[in-house]
């Protein structure tokens, strides 16, 4: 089976956002693989386990992503591919990622692909089905089980806590909700393999793409944090007394109840 | 500049969603005095037009099919793209909810544009429509601004104020007839987990349970107080692991982001990834054991104290006022 992984590489969760010249500051920061583009690593390498195949992890970004590539690789994925757009490309969105993704797919005869039901930065969710649309393959969304029997496959699809069991055929395009499965660590022996394993770079022109073909709908005027929350007031004295207190406040000082 | 704008509306548990008055209110910001049609779409959905133009949509259009039964991209996009091709729109809202953001994106493509999810706020300026909306899962925000093809937006529950409902308001229903086939993908079974219906982006009270709740058992309590105050139950990340409750649950920056009016976080310790997920609440209560918890860092009334003491008496404490009220 011809699997592809679409990965992004984001911020750790548990860092803080600086703004710096009105853009997000990178500086010091810690990456990782964007936590739902994990699941969908280890998916892709449990099918594969298990119906064979091969693994390819792609992303779109710039060098630095070599790192989560590495890793990806470390997990278990057998090829990386990063395509760099950063000195072609001024302005980016989704649209501009999904077309450079699916240009580079589209003479790969994907059976399955699959990705993060949405990155933990940008946030918006769109990469997964843009793509598929523009390969004119069906997708589902948010996915916590996926079973493939042939060309037939049954998935579970999240929605709001509620599951939809759904049946669909190959080629298929998934995005990964947690809950999917538990993604491995990278072993010892498996970041020595990861080093040896290939990694291709490729640019818009190795897709004969122009800058153009793939210019940003959208754009970013200004970025900002949220106002600090201030700490508010600890309440005193017995505890039922407390709850006394904390109701009449939510009712007559907060207004909520 | 008047636009003519879509506005998909959702039907759930035989009733409209919230979120999609919500979309009609965005969507008259950005037609700009242009008119807005709602789209329903489904097997049989023309009943709820009224309610659709009691909060301010100017027409109503009505897909309707077998084939429409239940939600998928496949069959909705078909839908929605022959409505597109008849009324040759500006701009499109849909909610950011399950289905607004598995469809959206597959049709803004489809149609060349771009699409502006999430949003929280919209405002004309200067002549540019400029939508404001979360990222990294509200550490941040974002102004954008759509540059070319079809406005596409999702808006996130709760934070755009409906039209106040007025039952004198009426208009045209229309029935665009589509032949809906071809569905690659077919939803066999649906199996509901959540209860009562209440969901979590749109609840306008949250209480969340943390590793502090320990265990599956440990959010009876929680479930009543969310009861009484027709609420929603949510969990950090930590009791998800600990496999206190499912993960639909989760709130953080993974998980849910929520921004109800009113948020309890009961025996949760405040990790960053967690507060990205609720921080923007608009009232937050923590209780929590431990006085140097970080919750009580963005907390506006905090309690110190034990949850399974102070949950209850809380929960007793609101019945009383149910019963006055």
């Amino acid at each position: 089976m011809n699997i592809f992984v679409l990965m992004k590489r984001t911020f750790d969760t548990e860092e803080k956002i600086t703004i710096v010249d009105g853009k997000v500051s990178e500086e010091g920061a810690e990456f990782i693989i964007n936590p739902y583009d994990e699941y969908a690593i280890e998916e892709a390498i449990q099918v594969r386990d298990k119906h064979g195949g091969e693994v390819t992890v792609v992303t779109v970004g710039n060098e630095d992503a070599e790192k989560e590539l590495r890793t990806a690789l470390a997990m278990g994925c057998d090829k990386a591919v990063l395509i760099n757009i950063e000195d072609d490309v001024e302005e980016q969105d989704q649209y501009t990622t999904a077309k450079v993704l699916a240009e580079y797919l589209k003479d790969k005869n994907p059976d399955l692909i699959l990705a993060g039901n949405v990155a933990i930065d940008g946030g918006s969710g769109q990469v997964g089905p843009r793509v598929a649309e523009l390969l004119g393959i069906p997708y589902v969304t948010t996915i916590t089980k996926l079973d493939i029997d042939g060309n037939k496959v049954t998935v579970i699809r999240d929605v709001e806590g509620d599951e939809e069991i759904i049946e669909t055929s190959l080629p298929l395009l998934v995005t990964a909700q947690q809950g999917l499965n538990e993604p491995r660590y990278p072993s010892l022996p498996g970041i020595m393999k990861a080093k040896k394993k290939p990694l291709e770079e490729l640019e818009l022109d190795d897709l004969d793409l122009e800058e153009e073909d793939v210019e940003a709908k959208t754009k970013t005027i200004e970025v900002f944090l949220p106002p600090k929350r201030e700490a508010g007031k600890i309440l005193e004295g017995e505890i039922a007394d407390q709850v006394k207190e904390l109701v009449r406040l939510l009712r007559s000082e907060a207004k909520v109840v | 500049m008047a636009r003519k704008v879509l506005t998909l509306a959702e039907v759930r548990d035989g009733s409209l969603r919230n979120v999609s008055f919500e979309a009609i209110a965005a969507a008259k910001t950005i037609a700009q005095g242009g008119e807005v049609v709602s789209v329903l779409v489904g097997e049989s959905v023309q009943s709820y037009a009224n309610e659709l133009f009691f909060y301010g949509a100017d027409r109503v259009v009505v897909v309707e099919h077998p084939n429409l039964k239940n939600y998928t991209s496949d069959g909705y996009s078909q839908a929605l793209k022959a409505v597109i091709d008849e009324e040759k729109p500006e701009g499109i809202v849909f909610g950011h909810t399950a289905l607004g953001k598995d469809l959206s994106p597959k049709l803004a493509i489809k149609l060349n544009s771009g699409l502006v999810s999430d949003v929280v706020a919209v405002e004309e300026a200067g002549g540019n429509l400029i939508f404001t909306r979360p990222i990294y899962s509200g550490k941040a925000f974002e102004k954008k601004i759509v540059t070319d093809g079809i406005i596409f937006v999702t808006v996130r529950p709760n934070n755009i104020q409906p039209l106040e409902r007025d039952e004198s308001r009426s208009g045209e229903v229309k029935a665009v007839s589509v032949d809906i086939k071809d569905l690659r993908a077919i939803v066999k079974e649906i199996v509901r987990k959540t209860a009562e219906g209440v969901d979590l982006t749109e609840a306008k009270v949250i209480v969340a349970g943390g590793r502090g709740v320990k265990s599956a058992e440990g959010f009876k309590p929680l479930q009543e107080l969310a009861e009484v105050l027709g609420g929603a139950v949510g969990a950090s990340r930590g009791a998800c692991d600990a496999g206190y409750c499912d993960y639909s649950l989760q709130i953080g920056q993974t998980g849910k982001v929520v921004t109800p009016d009113l948020y309890i976080a009961c025996g949760i310790s405040g990790a960053i990834q967690h507060l990205a997920g609720m921080s923007n609440s608009k009232v937050i209560v923590a209780i929590n054991k431990d006085p140097e918890a970080n919750i009580f860092k963005v907390a506006d009334y905090g309690i110190v104290g034990d949850l399974f003491e102070v949950v209850p008496l809380l929960t007793e404490e609101f019945k009383k006022l149910k019963v006055h009220s």
